[in-house]
């Protein structure tokens, strides 16, 4: 019924602004077309003005109302920098936005067509060009200039000390997987996935027999992290948005990407005034059905609360083989180099 | 054989072309549009008349646009109401929505299908389709295309693109759902998404079949450009709107194969067990492939080769469109018409070599990806110099608001407010966070999605009363525009924001996010206006075939008073052939507004004794 209701007054409406429009034209034909053209130029031009006003002030009132809503202060190092350069950007753009919007209808009220006024032909002005061309350029040089600074310490190799985890994206959810006491990752291939063994290990690999496959992910606060991302499917996209990082989990392909965890979850629940603040990687690259859904725990701490939740994880070899005897440490070199090879 | 189809058959140049035309035409009969020869089939449907096929491309765009538009106002609904059930959609949708509420795989068939369907079918065949071939002979004086046929095939491989596209919502396993840029493996697996069955497969037909009209179309509107411009036509006299059809063209005829072999290995992966994007795959239970080796990057890079110059080849029409409609009607000359024309050329050049900015967070060389960013921020000079010069032919000028111009304004705001987001975005930096959120969205829709529409909007309004011979009604126009001016804003500008909280795209809710789920309000607002807005598109629809039949009768030659050719035509209405006697000579540019006290020069005028001419 409501339905019927609103789709009457929806067809009312248009009929209604239909038929004031044909009775407008038929009065604008008596007038003269050109006419009411020229008269109609006054209205025109104070709407705009009118528009302008509403436009920044609309900016400037919904800015306030949803700053809070964007993502807090970066929980990462090199997250400080990319806001920092998008600030820096806003305000360029900003500035050159207010600029033209402004000029462009100020223009429209202050040119409008008006009886025996006439247009000044004006067709070019070199000098003018020359140095609407070149000050942008200069602009660009300085975004160019600090992005691309910032761009090659954010994508420059990752520290050595760094800790190393694998994602793996798959549909719908992320495997992780940490290292284990021998620091090493084993070896996997994707032929040997299956159900009770969800990201191929090679259980001929001894180093692998103490990796861990937690169902959260835990970083270390000031901890380099460097995050080796894979898919087993489709493509993905490992996104953490606190920590201002993406990047693509390709099939075959193996992506990194590192940061360093500035804030734990504890300290991120008291700057946004969140007590129930949680990090969370999500998905950003369409994946399918539930690719909307596709996300993961996060949680930042000490090295102290780190050392103690890795300690009470038990080895992904052990879960899925519970008669296996417990996993042997793999002290082999050989195999470590090996199994660095393979795995990254 | 119509008399038509017989004299295109046998020219080859554009004197003998001109003479034995319209000789022929002159002496059988008088200057009639109805030419007896013409059936019901020649005239509207085979027509080689290119104001024909124009139209017929127009009309095409038209019904595209309502279904690409209806789409985004169904995925709209669920993403502004996650937890509505809405029992009209499951009238309309039936098993894609069962209990009235979207699901979710058919949530990502809607969103692939409107980005197809709006970028392809509506802003390149709708867009470039319609005004290419309307205006290109009539603003060069020439009588028609350089070929006929191919320019009738371009519109029929169109057609039969668009039939097979549209074949694909009624597969049972639902059209494509992998995204418009269809990235494999996604799109290569029926197992990954059902979309990525039979629907896939006809989105790859159709695309096939949309690049071959779209190379037919721009090879002949580049062949009609080099050599049927009339007599002092020369390149630096022709209309903005010429050289933007044209750079499009030429950006067409060189991208769009790439796309045809990005599409041709991903056939054959998905049918005859290639793996040229495939590799180490493990779905459905299985591992798909033998081999290994393959890379879907490979098809990222393919298809941005295509993709990025296709956003110019989207927009760079409407750009040409909104220069002439704003010069005319600022009664001024195009400021800098040179740097127009340099600045459309610089764009067109360097769109071939930007395209891994969409790649930044794939993976690739960090080094490579600075490159891209280098590149891509030089392509915001251009795009200043021409939101400088529109400003400044604005400048001083006496404004008419015409509805046309309207939509060229609102055209130079969007611009400008989508072009500046693309200074974030196209700094690799700032794009590892805003990539692949609403942010990217907001970006995009505002300056070739929604800009280009104001551009396809803006020509409609200008050119109807040249292509039907009657006005459409201005009123109704002012309220199309103000609600889609305002309207698009308020869509796009809170989508910033999303973005800024860092909301990804294609989400069927975001409710499973602590992180994003406060944003559930904007996203409300967002669909409320976007369905108005929708809705609002009547105004244009019914003004649009309401005044083809029955709107007030042009009765002046030249209502705009504007310095352009088609403006010259004998009748108002062109004949096929569209002078019925000679064709003009031009003497000047068609930018003499407002010279020497004079409203406006026609191109046709010759200079005065002592008058430089451009």
């Amino acid at each position: 019924m409501t339905t019927f209701l609103i789709v009457g007054i929806v067809v009312l409406l248009i009929a209604i602004i239909v038929r004031i429009a044909k009775t407008s034209e038929m009065v604008s034909i008596v007038k003269g077309t050109k006419e009411t053209l020229e008269e109609n130029s006054k209205t025109f031009a104070y709407i705009f003005l009118g528009l302008m006003f509403v436009f920044f002030g609309g900016i400037a009132w919904s800015l306030m109302k949803y700053k809070s809503s964007f993502l807090p202060e970066s929980a990462s190092v090199h997250g400080v920098w990319i806001d920092n350069i998008f600030n820096l950007t806003l305000l360029v753009t900003g500035i050159v936005f207010v600029l033209t919007q402004a000029a462009l209808f100020y223009f429209l009220y202050k040119y409008r067509q008006r009886k025996d006024a006439k247009a000044f032909y004006y067709p070019e002005n070199h000098k003018l060009e020359m140095w609407w061309t070149i000050i942008p350029a200069i602009f660009m040089t300085v975004l160019v200039v600090t992005g691309l600074f910032y761009w090659y310490k954010i994508t420059g190799p990752a520290p050595e000390d760094a800790m190393v985890i694998e994602v793996t994206g798959k549909q719908f959810n992320w495997i992780a997987r940490y290292p284990g006491r021998d620091g090493v990752m084993g070896k996997r291939d994707y032929s040997l996935i299956n159900d009770n063994n969800v990201i191929g290990m090679d259980w001929t690999d001894n180093a692998g027999k103490d990796d861990i496959i937690p169902t959260e992910l835990h970083f270390v606060k000031g901890k380099p992290t460097k995050i080796i991302i894979r898919s087993r499917d489709v493509m993905h996209n490992f996104d953490l948005p606190h920590f201002r990082v993406k990047m693509d989990a390709v099939p075959g392909i193996p992506t990194t990407f590192w940061f360093t965890p500035k804030y734990t979850t504890e300290e991120m629940r008291q700057i946004t005034g969140n007590p129930k603040f949680n990090y969370e990687l999500a998905c950003a690259q369409i994946c399918g059905q539930s690719h909307y859904a596709m996300k993961m725990a996060v949680k930042v701490e000490t090295q102290e609360e780190f050392n103690a939740w890795i300690g009470g994880q038990q080895s992904y070899y052990t879960t899925v083989m519970p008669a296996a005897a417990p996993a042997p440490v793999a002290v082999d070199t050989t195999a470590k180099a090996e199994s660095k090879k393979a795995g990254i | 054989m119509s008399a038509s189809t017989h004299h295109h058959g046998h020219v080859d140049q554009e004197s003998i072309y001109h003479d034995a035309v319209w000789h022929e035409h002159n002496s059988h009969e008088p200057a009639n549009q109805h030419d007896h020869h013409d059936t019901f089939f020649s005239k509207y449907i085979f027509s080689m008349d290119h104001k024909m096929i124009a139209k017929q491309f127009l009309v095409s765009g038209i019904v595209w646009a309502v279904i690409g538009g209806l789409l985004s106002a169904l995925f709209r609904i669920q993403l502004g109401y996650p937890d509505e059930h809405f029992a009209f959609l499951q009238t309309l949708l039936g098993h894609w929505a069962p209990d009235g509420k979207i699901d979710p795989q058919f949530y990502l068939a809607l969103v692939t299908m409107h980005g197809t369907i709006m970028v392809f079918f509506v802003l390149t065949g709708g867009l470039s389709g319609t005004f290419s071939n309307f205006l290109i002979p009539l603003q060069i004086g020439a009588r028609d295309m350089a070929s006929p046929l191919l320019n009738m095939l371009s519109y029929w491989f169109f057609f039969l693109s668009s039939m097979v596209m549209l074949s694909s919502f009624f597969v049972a396993s639902g059209p494509a759902s992998a995204g418009w840029t269809v990235y494999p493996p996604l799109s290569a697996l029926p197992e990954a998404v059902k979309g990525s069955g039979a629907g896939q497969s006809l989105w790859l037909i159709s695309i096939a079949f949309f690049i071959v009209s779209s190379l037919l179309g721009g090879i002949n509107y580049i062949t009609t450009i080099l050599n049927l411009r009339t007599k002092g036509m020369s390149m630096a006299r022709m209309p903005l709107t010429i050289w933007a059809f044209f750079i499009t063209a030429i950006l067409g005829l060189l991208s769009f194969p790439v796309l045809l072999s990005a599409a041709l290995l991903l056939i054959f992966d998905r049918s005859i067990g290639t793996s040229f994007y495939l590799n180490e795959i493990y779905i459905g239970g299985r591992a798909i492939l033998d081999q290994t080796g393959g890379s879907s990057i490979l098809y990222q890079h393919l298809f941005w080769f295509l993709g990025h110059p296709e956003v110019y080849i989207v927009i760079l029409p409407a750009m040409g469109i909104v220069s002439e409609v704003l010069s005319i009607n600022a009664r001024k000359p195009i400021f800098g018409y040179k740097a127009m024309i340099g600045s459309m050329l610089a764009i067109g050049g360097l769109s071939f070599i930007v395209w891994a900015h969409h790649m930044f967070v794939s993976g690739m060389n960090p080094f490579v990806g600075s490159i891209f960013v280098v590149l891509t921020l030089i392509i915001a000079v251009p795009s200043a110099v021409k939101v400088f010069n529109w400003l400044a032919t604005l400048w001083r000028g006496n404004i008419r608001f015409t509805p046309a111009m309207l939509f060229s304004i609102g055209f130079v705001s969007l611009f400008i407010s989508g072009g500046l987001t693309g200074l974030f975005l196209g700094n690799s930096t700032i794009d590892i966070e805003l990539t692949k959120t609403y942010f990217v969205v907001a970006h995009f829709h505002i300056v070739m999605g929604v800009a280009a529409f104001f551009g396809l909007f803006a020509g409609v309004y200008h050119w109807f009363p040249k292509m039907f011979g009657r006005h459409m009604n201005s009123t109704l126009a002012y309220v199309h525009f103000f609600v889609t001016f305002i309207g698009s804003y308020l869509i796009f500008w809170p989508m910033h924001y999303q973005g800024m909280a860092g909301l990804p795209r294609w989400y069927y809710n975001h409710n499973s996010y602590e992180s994003f789920s406060h944003l559930g309000d904007l996203s409300k607002f967002i669909s409320t206006v976007a369905v108005i807005v929708f809705i609002c598109q009547v105004f244009f629809i019914i003004n649009f075939f309401w005044s083809m039949y029955k709107g007030r009768k042009v009765t002046e030659a030249n209502p705009w008073e504007a310095n352009t050719l088609e403006w010259t035509t004998d009748e108002i209405l062109p004949i096929h052939g569209n002078w019925a006697g000679d064709i003009p000579t031009v003497h000047r540019w068609p930018y003499d507004y407002s010279k020497d006290d004079r409203e406006f020069i026609p191109q046709t005028e010759p200079a005065r004794e002592g008058e430089h001419v451009v």
